[in-house]
């Protein structure tokens, strides 16, 4: 199977005051053909910014330290801006978490949607039009054409996703970055929305999910990465991970994970917050917060370790138990 | 033990495509609005209006010409034939008032016009660009408007001399840099938004961002600044030909009217008090209605 998308190593940061803060450090993974990968993590993990360095849209000052990023075998690391900018829209596309301010409040929705195909592709007016009519039908929109003219303000907030979907997916994009997709909407239309998303991988589109809600993550996802204080600290197929969560920082989230069935009365959490990235613990990123830290574990920062069936994890006690 | 909840039994279920499509708001709503929230802004607006009429109509309405003298009715009072009255060279005060406000609405709008335009591109591309263009873009609205106005309104005026074209330079050479700053802050704003970030995703270039994600957003901003520009470049004509810098006689101007009217202010009050009122009116109306808009355009902003 190809892979769409290739990240190797990248490193991505900002300056601060107190020298560069790493956001994402050494990350790799990858998005095959056709499929949903999952990446999933606290606020402030370096999610957001992952997806960020693979568009090329990171924030002045903020830069890729190092590493490549391959979209379907083309490096994206240090490409020209035009070329860019060529890919983007076209071969690749991200839809945000916050439909209501993701579409410009004075432009109406077909001109927003057919924006893609005006920039990509010669294209007349009136093909620009239909096209624009068909995508939003396809993504369920009902009476597209008379939603054309509206403004986004008249839509609701199940609508305007679904037409961020649609402007993201109009010229076919092989490679999609859904940041956290679903997290603005009422979940009878977050159900919608992760249906459609499934139909888009089926099609052949890789589908790059980034998302704090591992219900989502276990209904949608074939892969999953969990990113913890700018690391992949496990990475593995989703049923793997979730019948054997190796990280006590996975566990952790999946403790804190409300089930119908569930038994207790107070949810579980995880103590502490994600540190601060100019103030990282020299070992393990997640060590302090660890109900199962050693004295390993505070002086340098475990690898990434395969653990069998491709389950990988960056975490020493973890390694330990498995030998045992 | 969970409580069983009782559901109204034939509730209507609401889908995406039930709702009532409400119609694009528009001009028209934009009109609705401020004539429903803001009275002093309709009757500002009804006041531009009757002296734009005035102002193109002015041949119709009156017999007389603005240049013809009449040196046996000089500084006559008002009266059934001159209703104004009559100035020193015994021409009609109502045709110099009629004509006057053509240059005084022309004045107000065209300058504006420029320095919208002018200061909204320099904004756009300052806020957009950042670094060092911005830099400079905002150091020379800094000197701008760190120049009083006035002064060098008198200067350039001074330099060029008279007449209109170079009223019009000047004025919008004075205005820009304040529309400028405004744009340059409004733009940052825009340009954080979620929307500007979906253009980018899409491969929108900048220059294509600016004009049709940037532009747009900015333009309830820029039409607030255009209203309140207008009174402020009639105000600065009025003052420039009241110097004898601007309009020269025999052309009118209400400002130049009133410079002549002074040295009759006692015999002849009307010669400059006639004029006066309408720079005052025109200005005062031109005020409120931007505050208006202002108003509705911007719902975060109360009036009151």
């Amino acid at each position: 199977m190809r892979n769409i998308l290739e990240v190797r190593h990248l490193c991505a940061g900002f300056p601060t005051l107190k020298g560069e803060a790493v956001a994402v450090n050494d990350v790799s993974l990858t998005v095959p053909e056709g499929k949903i990968v999952g990446l999933v993590g606290e606020s402030g993990c370096g999610k957001s910014m992952t997806a960020r360095a693979v568009m090329g849209l990171i924030r002045y000052p903020g830069r890729v330290i190092s590493g490549s990023i391959l979209l379907d075998g083309r490096e994206l690391v240090g490409m020209p801006k035009k070329e860019k900018r060529a890919l983007r829209g076209s071969e690749m596309s991200m839809i945000f978490q916050e439909p209501m301010t993701s579409l410009n409040p004075v432009m109406k929705v077909g001109r927003q949607v057919e924006e893609a195909i005006r920039i990509h592709e010669k294209v007349t007016a009136e093909e620009a039009a239909r096209r624009s009519v068909e995508i939003l039908t396809k993504v369920g929109v009902p009476e597209a054409k008379k939603r054309c003219l509206c403004y986004p303000h008249q839509l609701s907030g199940g609508l305007r996703q679904r037409v961020m979907i649609a402007m993201a997916m109009i010229l076919g994009p092989r490679l999609l970055i859904a940041d956290e997709p679903t997290t603005a909407l009422d979940v009878t239309v977050e159900a919608q929305i992760l249906q459609l998303m499934r139909t888009l991988s089926s099609g052949g589109t890789g589908i790059l999910l980034i998302s704090h809600d591992l219900g989502v993550i276990a209904q949608l996802c074939d892969h999953v990465y969990v990113m913890y204080a700018g690391r992949i600290v496990e990475s593995a197929d989703v049923n793997e991970l979730f019948d054997r969560p190796l990280h006590p920082y996975t566990r952790g989230l999946l403790n804190s994970v409300r089930s119908l069935r569930g038994g207790g009365d107070v949810l579980d959490t995880i103590p502490g917050a994600v540190p601060n990235l100019t103030r990282m613990p020299a070992g393990c990123g997640f060590s302090p917060r660890c109900p199962e830290r050693c004295d390993e574990c505070v002086m340098d920062v475990p690898g990434l370790v395969d653990m069998g069936n491709g389950h990988l994890v960056r975490c020493r006690p973890a390694e330990g138990e498995e030998a045992k | 033990m969970i409580k069983k909840r009782a559901f109204p039994e034939k509730e209507k279920v609401f889908r995406p495509g039930d709702e009532q499509l409400p119609e694009p708001d528009g001009f028209r709503t934009v009109l609705r609005r401020l004539a429903g929230e803001n009275k002093l802004a309709v009757v500002s607006a009804a006041v531009i209006l009757l002296f734009v009429l005035a102002a193109v109509l002015a041949p119709v309405l009156t017999p007389y010409t603005e240049k013809d003298m009449d040196l046996r009715h000089r500084l006559s009072p008002p009266s059934p034939e001159h209703l104004f009255g009559t100035d020193e060279g015994g021409r009609d005060i109502l045709t110099r008032m009629l004509f006057g406000s053509r240059v005084s609405l022309l004045i107000g709008v065209v300058p504006s016009l420029v320095s919208m335009l002018l200061g909204a591109a320099l904004g756009i591309v300052s806020g957009y660009a950042g670094g060092k263009t911005d830099a400079v873009i905002m150091r020379l609205a800094d000197l701008m408007l760190a120049f009083p106005s006035m002064l060098l309104a008198m200067v350039i005026m001074y330099t060029l001399g008279g007449g209109l074209m170079n009223i019009f330079l000047t004025l919008s050479l004075v205005n820009w840099a304040g529309v400028a700053r405004v744009v340059r802050s409004e733009t940052l704003r825009i340009i954080k938004t979620e929307y500007v970030e979906a253009a980018r995703i899409t491969g929108v270039a900048g220059i294509r961002i600016m004009l049709c994600h940037v532009l747009p957003n900015c333009i309830p901003t820029m039409l607030v600044l255009f209203t309140l520009n207008i009174p402020a470049s009639i105000l600065t004509e009025s003052s420039l030909s009241f110097l004898g810098l601007g309009i020269q006689p025999p052309d009118a101007s209400w400002g130049l009217m009133v410079n002549t009217g002074r040295q009759f202010l006692y015999s002849a009050p009307w010669l400059s008090l006639i004029p006066s009122a309408a720079i005052m009116a025109i200005v005062l109306a031109f005020n409120f209605l931007g505050d208006g808009l202002a108003d509705v355009l911007d719902p975060y902003r109360k009036n009151q």
